[in-house]
């Protein structure tokens, strides 16, 4: 069928320079384009390409010489799909089936940092945004590649030469060649730089592709960080004070040490250690353990009085985050004033998977097997724990049974490298529920007051919004890291913080980004608006949260703007629409979910309606939330979401991630907070902080508005605006405002309504 | 604590012995001791539903069952999963259809719930569902999809018995 090129690399290297005049002046040059650290060395190339038979003319991609296409995804699977949507950009451009893929997970490498974040970490519903061009313009180099080593090959044209389904095609000749029969030749080209194909071109993108990884995540084949086995492996877990930041003082372990199976139990930097063949004798083991504790800072730490405390600092004035008009004139004119409390607690991120690591740190180096969000800040962690030369450190990644933000921080890492280091073995250390729940880095708590005024023809006429809360990066800057590891390389905290984070460390601003998220930003015409932020720190250990601060400043401003449209006696929908002239994509998805919901249109008895709309991760996102209260009892019966998030990779993940977030900000919204008295974490378990179960679904219809804009970001921006829809229909049904969460405890303690 | 000699019960129609602490939980002797780690451990209270498998037909939460409970019974696990004829289970094979796993975690053990529930209810209704899948939590959010799966499932084994006839 095809003419396969000779097989030793010399004769073909040795036909190629004659046959495409090329010199060894070749195998000399750098290929530099926009994306350095992604490209390869063209000496290396080749050479790689002789002695292995492969073509690697970058970073993620990989050809051998028996056709397997091998793509390396350096940005995790944690459930939002990058495995299928970023293979689907390399197929696309490089003229293969996505099923023809197989996908390596990424170790930590430096050439995979990540754009904004200067480390290879998955986030910020950036993965799709920030691999659309490089990612597809590698594929379509790839292809140029292969296209023009067919071309040379065969002595025709280059334009003659087709790619299609994994083979270059000369179509006058009926000649065809598999990639893999042209690796070699390939290897010894310069790395272009195509055109990419256009969106009617696309055949594979912008299509409900099915999960790659959906077989292997339903017969049970999916390896997950807690499934990883070692040779030579032990066991580990943490017994962690119950104050958060405690430290052991003293410890009685004899009647653990006796236990069958156990090796060893000791003091480690934030708990002691116990360490047996197996999870289950570890952890049995671990009950017998006596240990006094340094109960630290937090020690006493009570959410009642925190709350008084967030009261009190809303008294004062803020630093400016947004200004504009005159807000007290304009409250002073105003026909109709309200000044109302908005408060969210903190939140656990409650990953199906409990944080869990597995190291070892030997005479050769270290080797870690983690669940992590971001394998290059476990790498740089673990360079400085330790003093292991960093390129003798392995940081392998694996699937991810749920981030949402959880798994950036690294504290996991840290605490199995330490325990590997002192036993000289691997270990595997796997956290309980309790302590997953217990140890987290929390979605922050927040008190909000907010002043607003409309005038006599009922329009918005000022907007104020104080907000006092904790800062993430703050903490980042001086506790995150330092909690981990005490004396840490300012470089790292820098890369960490990314470029907004170093700024704002640099000019002692101290404004943190994702604080005021979500209520800087109001698209809303309003004249006189001013928004405020108070920095207070407590202590506890906050962190990144599926839609960070959007997710508790959506709640608040589209609950208040809400407020103000039944102020002025105006439907919610309207009074939103007649303000976002100047936002036509927040319009458009605010008009889209309003249509497809029947907005206007008669309900069942006893259901009613709220909308909220919301932009995050630079998507915009509405949703109408359908729902009726009997005793004091919600039920969400129907969601109706609407999203922009530009072009569309796979409409079925689109889909999928606002399914997701929407339940993951319903369990939320109704039923979560993490709350502490004496300094202990009052939750433990599923029992006493709830998810949304199947009883409780709400039916969720997805409407994706089409659009020519590039892609951004969908697994975030989902979250946001359910909150407010639920307290707004809420609103609608009762007359009662929720503007505390979460509702269900909200609702109980008002006590029976209507 | 003792180790106890030889407890024996079948996994997935194989025939297994171990040597472990009577109290020990199921779920750790499937992941541990015979590396059967598609059942996952969730949250070790019988909460969550990650670590459920069959025991002698029934679902259970094999994080709370003691292996001495097991000795003389059969476990069937996500890895022993087949349908009517053997190879995937209808179940199995209508999650892929509906794209059903995010991060998949909880996954294994749904579908060892939902395979349970169609065994006694063949068409289960949404209320079925609901009763049964409610003890499952999925902290990605799948659940309409896995409602939707079910169904599917349902409705290709009624049609294949239906070609039995």
């Amino acid at each position: 069928m095809t003419r396969r090129p000779s097989r030793t690399g010399a004769s073909r290297r040795d036909f190629l320079r004659s046959s495409v005049g090329t010199s060894g002046a070749l195998v000399i040059g750098l290929y530099l384009p926009g994306c350095a650290r992604h490209s390869i060395r063209r000496r290396e190339m080749a050479e790689h390409a002789e002695r292995t038979g492969e073509f690697v003319p970058n970073a993620w991609i990989k050809i051998t010489r028996d056709n397997q296409i091998i793509f390396t995804l350096d940005r995790v699977e944690m459930g939002q799909g990058t495995m299928t949507s970023h293979t689907m950009m390399v197929a696309e451009e490089l003229e293969v089936d996505p099923g023809s893929i197989r996908v390596e997970l990424a170790r930590a490498e430096r050439r995979y940092d990540h754009d904004q974040f200067f480390m290879q970490v998955t986030g910020g519903s950036t993965s799709v945004v920030e691999a659309w061009q490089p990612l597809r313009k590698a594929a379509a180099a790839a292809r140029e590649m292969l296209r023009k080593a067919a071309s040379a090959a065969w002595n025709v044209k280059m334009s003659e030469c087709e790619a299609q389904n994994g083979a270059i095609l000369h179509k006058p000749s009926g000649r065809r060649a598999a990639y893999g029969e042209l690796t070699e030749i390939a290897a010894l080209l310069e790395v272009p730089s195509p055109q990419l194909k256009k969106p009617d071109q696309w055949k594979v993108l912008g299509t409900p592709l099915g999960r790659l990884d959906a077989p292997a995540k339903s017969d049970g084949t999916a390896r997950f960080g807690i499934d990883v086995v070692v040779a030579g492996m032990v066991n580990a877990v943490v017994i962690r004070c119950p104050v958060i930041g405690g430290k052991p003082r003293a410890i009685r372990a004899d009647a653990a040490r006796a236990q069958p199976g156990v090796s060893g139990v000791f003091p480690i930097r934030n708990g002691v250690a116990v360490v047996a063949d197996t999870y289950w004798r570890a952890r049995s083991a671990a009950a017998k353990v006596e240990v006094d504790w340094d109960e630290g800072a937090l020690s006493g730490f009570d959410t009642e009085s925190f709350r008084k405390e967030l009261a009190h600092r809303a008294e004062e004035f803020g630093k400016n985050v947004r200004d504009h008009g005159n807000v007290d004139r304009a409250l002073a004119s105003a026909a109709t004033k309200l000044e109302v409390v908005y408060e969210v607690p903190y939140l656990a991120h409650a990953t199906m998977e409990p944080m869990n690591c597995t190291a070892h740190v030997s005479d050769r180096g270290c080797e870690v097997w983690a669940p992590s969000q971001a394998p290059g800040l476990a790498r740089e962690l673990i360079a400085h724990m330790t003093d292991i030369p960093f390129d003798d450190i392995v940081v392998h990644n694996t699937l991810i049974g749920g981030g949402f933000g959880r798994r950036l921080a690294q504290d996991y890492v840290a605490e199995a490298v330490d325990i590997s280091q002192r036993i000289k073995k691997p270990v595997k250390v796997v956290w309980s529920r309790e302590d997953d729940m217990q140890n987290d880095f929390y979605r922050p708590q927040t008190y909000n007051v907010l002043k607003g005024g409309v005038d006599a023809e009922g329009n918005p006429i000022a907007w104020s919004h104080r907000l006092v809360a904790q800062s993430i990066f703050g903490q980042i800057g001086k506790d995150w890291l330092s909690a981990m590891m005490p004396d840490w390389m300012p470089r790292v905290a820098k890369l960490m913080m990314g470029r907004s984070g170093a700024r704002m460390f640099k000019t002692s601003v101290l404004t943190d980004g994702t604080s005021v998220e979500g209520a800087v930003e109001i698209p809303y015409a309003i004249e006189n608006l001013n928004v405020e932020y108070v920095e207070h720190e407590p202590g506890v250990p906050v962190g990144f949260w599926r839609s960070v601060g959007h997710s508790e400043n959506a709640f608040v401003v589209e609950s208040f703007i809400d407020e103000l449209a039944h102020a002025a006696g105006r439907d919610p929908f309207e009074f939103r629409r007649a303000l976002l002239k100047k936002s036509p994509r927040n319009l458009g998805v605010l008009e889209l979910a309003a249509e497809k919901a029947g907005w206007g249109k008669r309900l069942p008895p006893g259901v009613f309606r709220g909308i909220a709309q919301h932009e995050s991760f630079a998507s915009f996102c509405a949703q109408v939330a359908e729902i009726s209260v009997k005793d004091g009892a919600l039920q969400v019966h129907r969601v109706v979401c609407a999203v922009d998030c530009g072009q569309v990779v796979n409409p079925d993940i689109v889909e999928a991630q606002m399914e997701g977030a929407i339940v993951f900000g319903l369990s939320a919204a109704l039923k979560q907070q993490i709350t502490f008295a004496g300094g202990r974490v009052q939750q433990s378990n599923f029992h006493d902080y709830a998810m949304l179960r199947m009883f409780e679904m709400p039916r969720i219809e997805v409407h994706i508005v089409a659009s020519d804009e590039s892609p951004t970001g969908v697994g975030e921006p989902g979250l946001p605006p359910i909150a407010p829809a639920v307290a707004n229909a809420i609103f609608a049904a009762t007359g009662h405002r929720i503007r505390r969460l979460p509702i269900e405890s909200e609702l109980a303690n008002v006590g029976k309504i209507r | 604590m003792t180790v106890s000699h030889g407890i024996v019960f079948k996994v997935n129609g194989t025939e297994q012995t171990v040597e472990v602490e009577p109290e020990t939980p199921l779920l750790w002797v499937l992941r541990e001791q015979l590396g059967l780690t598609g059942t996952k451990f969730g949250c070790g209270m019988a909460l969550c539903g990650s670590c459920t498998v069959h025991l002698d037909g029934q679902a259970i939460r094999s994080c709370v069952v003691p292996i001495r409970e097991v000795a003389g019974r059969a476990v069937r696990t996500i890895e022993g999963l087949t349908g009517p004829r053997g190879g995937p289970h209808p179940l199995q094979k209508a999650w892929v259809a509906e794209n059903v796993p995010q991060c998949g975690y909880c996954q294994s053990g749904q579908i060892m719930s939902a395979a349970a529930m169609l065994a006694e209810r063949p068409l289960p209704s949404d209320e079925d569902i609901d009763a049964v899948m409610s003890a499952n939590v999925c902290r990605c959010g799948t659940y309409q999809r896995i409602r939707k799966a079910i169904h599917r499932a349902a409705g290709e084994m009624a049609a294949s018995r239906g070609g039995d006839s």
